[in-house]
């Protein structure tokens, strides 16, 4: 479980990190989401003592990170893959963390065997590591201490397809198992496939919070049609609120199957009808970083 | 039922209260900062090269010096000059490759406490400086051996245990220097610089305030810790000199070592 209070973090008058509350539970993954430069890594960094809070507190197990007797055990911390000596193997930087938490020396090749790092792979020097290696290597890392709470700043990135789904199932099985996962992620569809709960920051503030679920009901219901305006007539005047999208779809809050009974009773083909949940969620996301989108400036 | 049973549990699975772990012992991080001074490639030539060094000016000595000057004490000399740059870039590195390289971000949610691991890695660089001048010395005392065996000559020792002793002081004064550097800027390029201009730069900065100044001149010992630091190669310090040491040390030494240890401990690691 992680605790995170009115966390405020100001570099020189400019503040990154704005009253930032919010908690993560045991059993659950818990996706941190925000654009470039919201504060996602600033905020991960100060939970695990690496910068100083101007204000607010974090507490992991109920304990403030700089308290804890072998943090490795209790917190796997990722929180850049690339932060590692390029000159040291693979399996040397797993040997520093196992040897630093006491383990037995039988855990770095088990880890090495969970991430799918060769014995070769493992001797080469980290300088010679793609991204994707880095990553697992980095993950290793953070496992290697059988630790209750995950910490990690964009884990997926640099992963493969088949890596990114490997580290999803794995994430999964750890929360199941009762782990506590935190992880970011700039990308709405990483995070929502792996995530239970979610928490939106932009701008250093927290824009919204809460379950999976919550955040999408009433996401509604995208329905396409060839005869877009007298679809979109049927349904006003069956009382539903409908709104057309650029893409030439119609959106609305009602359900599917109503939306479906409406149509059928107007003799209109429908060439799509589908529940809104991807595209709700990532309107949501882009419409609650508006201001702080880079991208939001411009359109 | 009279017994329980010990039911091993997988570590996430945990609703219980947590267990406790014990804390990581000082001697555990004193031999992981001492491993990861050897296991990189650049680390283990840079600790090779004491040895190397030494053995190099110990040959250079016997093949270049005509056999009158086959003493112990010009063994020496020509040792501690390559020791007196690698031993203070060694204690630089020991520091500044965790910056460097960033892999401060690991070892500090590892062992959150800074201190613990800056205290290990200043005794580790301490204890190597002492280890490679005993090293070096015994390899100039091997020297002294052949190349007197090889002139026909017998060999001399005037070198006595005290000054052997001030040698390594000396030595340890540039380690810390180098160390002090390591920990104040936290970057292997500025540090080096920065060691450079220690050794080099200030001592001629030194020489040319006491050309003009008369005061400075008098009073350099307190002021001058390279000029104070190579008293230790050549004489026997009065108790003033010592005393000019310590002045000379807290200035150029202690006090900014205690200001780049405050900043470690604040600053931000990313
Ligand atoms: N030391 C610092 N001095 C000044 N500003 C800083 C400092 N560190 C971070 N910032 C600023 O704080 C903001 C948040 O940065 P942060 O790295 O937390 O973003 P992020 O959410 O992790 O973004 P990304 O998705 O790109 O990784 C940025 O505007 C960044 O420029
Ligand atoms: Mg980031």
């Amino acid at each position: 479980m992680i605790t995170v209070e009115n966390l405020t973090k100001t570099y020189r008058g400019f503040t990154a990190v704005n009253d930032v509350s919010f908690v993560a539970q045991p059993g659950r993954v818990t996706g941190f989401l925000g654009p470039n430069g919201a504060g996602k890594s600033t905020t991960l960094r100060i939970m695990v003592g690496l910068t100083d809070a101007s204000a607010g507190s974090a507490t992991i197990l109920g304990r403030p990170f700089s308290s804890l007797p072998n943090p490795g055990r209790e917190i796997g911390v990722l929180l850049d893959a690339s932060a590692q000596h390029a000159g040291r193997t693979g399996r040397e930087i797993l040997t520093v963390a196992q040897r630093t938490m006491g383990l037995p020396s039988i855990r770095v090749d088990e880890m090495l065997n969970l991430v799918s790092l060769t014995e070769r792979e493992s001797s080469r020097r980290v300088k010679n590591y793609s991204l994707g290696m880095r990553q697992r290597l980095g993950i290793a890392t953070a496992l290697i201490g059988e630790p209750e709470v995950l910490i990690l700043d964009e884990p997926a990135n640099g992963l493969d397809p088949a890596g990114i789904r490997w580290m999803r199932d794995l994430l999964r099985d750890y929360a199941n198992r009762g782990g506590t996962v935190l992880l970011s992620s700039h990308l709405l569809h990483e995070i929502e496939v792996i995530a239970d709960d979610l928490v939106m920051i932009g701008n250093g503030r927290i824009v919204a919070g809460g379950t999976k679920a919550e955040l999408l009901s009433g996401a509604g219901t995208v329905v396409r049609a060839s005869a877009s305006a007298a679809l979109a007539q049927a349904l006003r005047d069956a009382g539903i609120i409908v709104t057309s999208s650029t893409d030439g779809t119609l959106r609305t809050d009602a359900e599917a199957s109503q939306v479906g009974e409406v149509a059928l009773n107007a003799r209109i083909a429908l060439t799509e009808l589908r529940s809104a949940d991807n595209a709700g969620l990532e309107e949501m996301f882009l419409e609650l970083t508006a201001q702080t989108q880079r991208e939001g400036a411009a359109a | 039922m009279s017994t329980t049973q010990e039911v091993p549990v997988t570590a996430p699975q945990d609703t219980s209260p947590h267990t406790t772990h014990a804390p990581i012992p000082f001697t555990r991080i004193l031999g992981v900062e001492l491993r990861k001074m050897f296991d990189t490639r650049s680390g283990f030539w840079l600790m090779a090269s004491i040895a190397i060094l030494a053995v190099i000016a110990t040959a250079a000595t016997i093949i270049f010096s005509p056999s009158e000057t086959l003493t112990y004490g010009n063994f020496a000399g020509a040792i501690g000059t390559p020791m007196a740059v690698i031993l203070p870039i060694v204690a630089i590195l020991s520091v500044t490759s965790e910056w460097s390289q960033r892999s401060a971000l690991t070892t500090f949610t590892l062992v959150p406490n800074r201190q613990r691991v800056i205290s290990a890695k200043l005794l580790l660089t301490v204890a190597i400086g002492a280890a490679s001048m005993v090293l070096a010395l015994t390899v100039g005392a091997v020297g002294n051996l052949i190349g007197t065996a090889i002139a026909g000559v017998d060999p001399t020792w005037e070198v006595s245990v005290r000054e052997v002793a001030q040698i390594i002081l000396a030595n340890e004064i540039g380690v810390l220097i180098g160390f002090m550097l390591g920990v104040l800027l936290r970057s292997s390029a500025g540090a080096i610089v920065g060691y450079f201009v220690y050794s080099l730069v200030l001592p001629t900065i030194s020489g040319a305030l006491a050309s003009t100044q008369q005061w400075y001149a008098d009073n350099a010992g307190w002021i001058d810790l390279n000029w104070t630091t190579f008293q230790l190669f050549d004489s026997t310090l009065s108790r003033t000199e010592w005393t000019q040491l310590g002045v000379a040390s807290t200035i150029w030494l202690v006090i900014p070592l205690t200001v780049g240890l405050i900043l470690v401990r604040r600053s931000e690691v990313k």
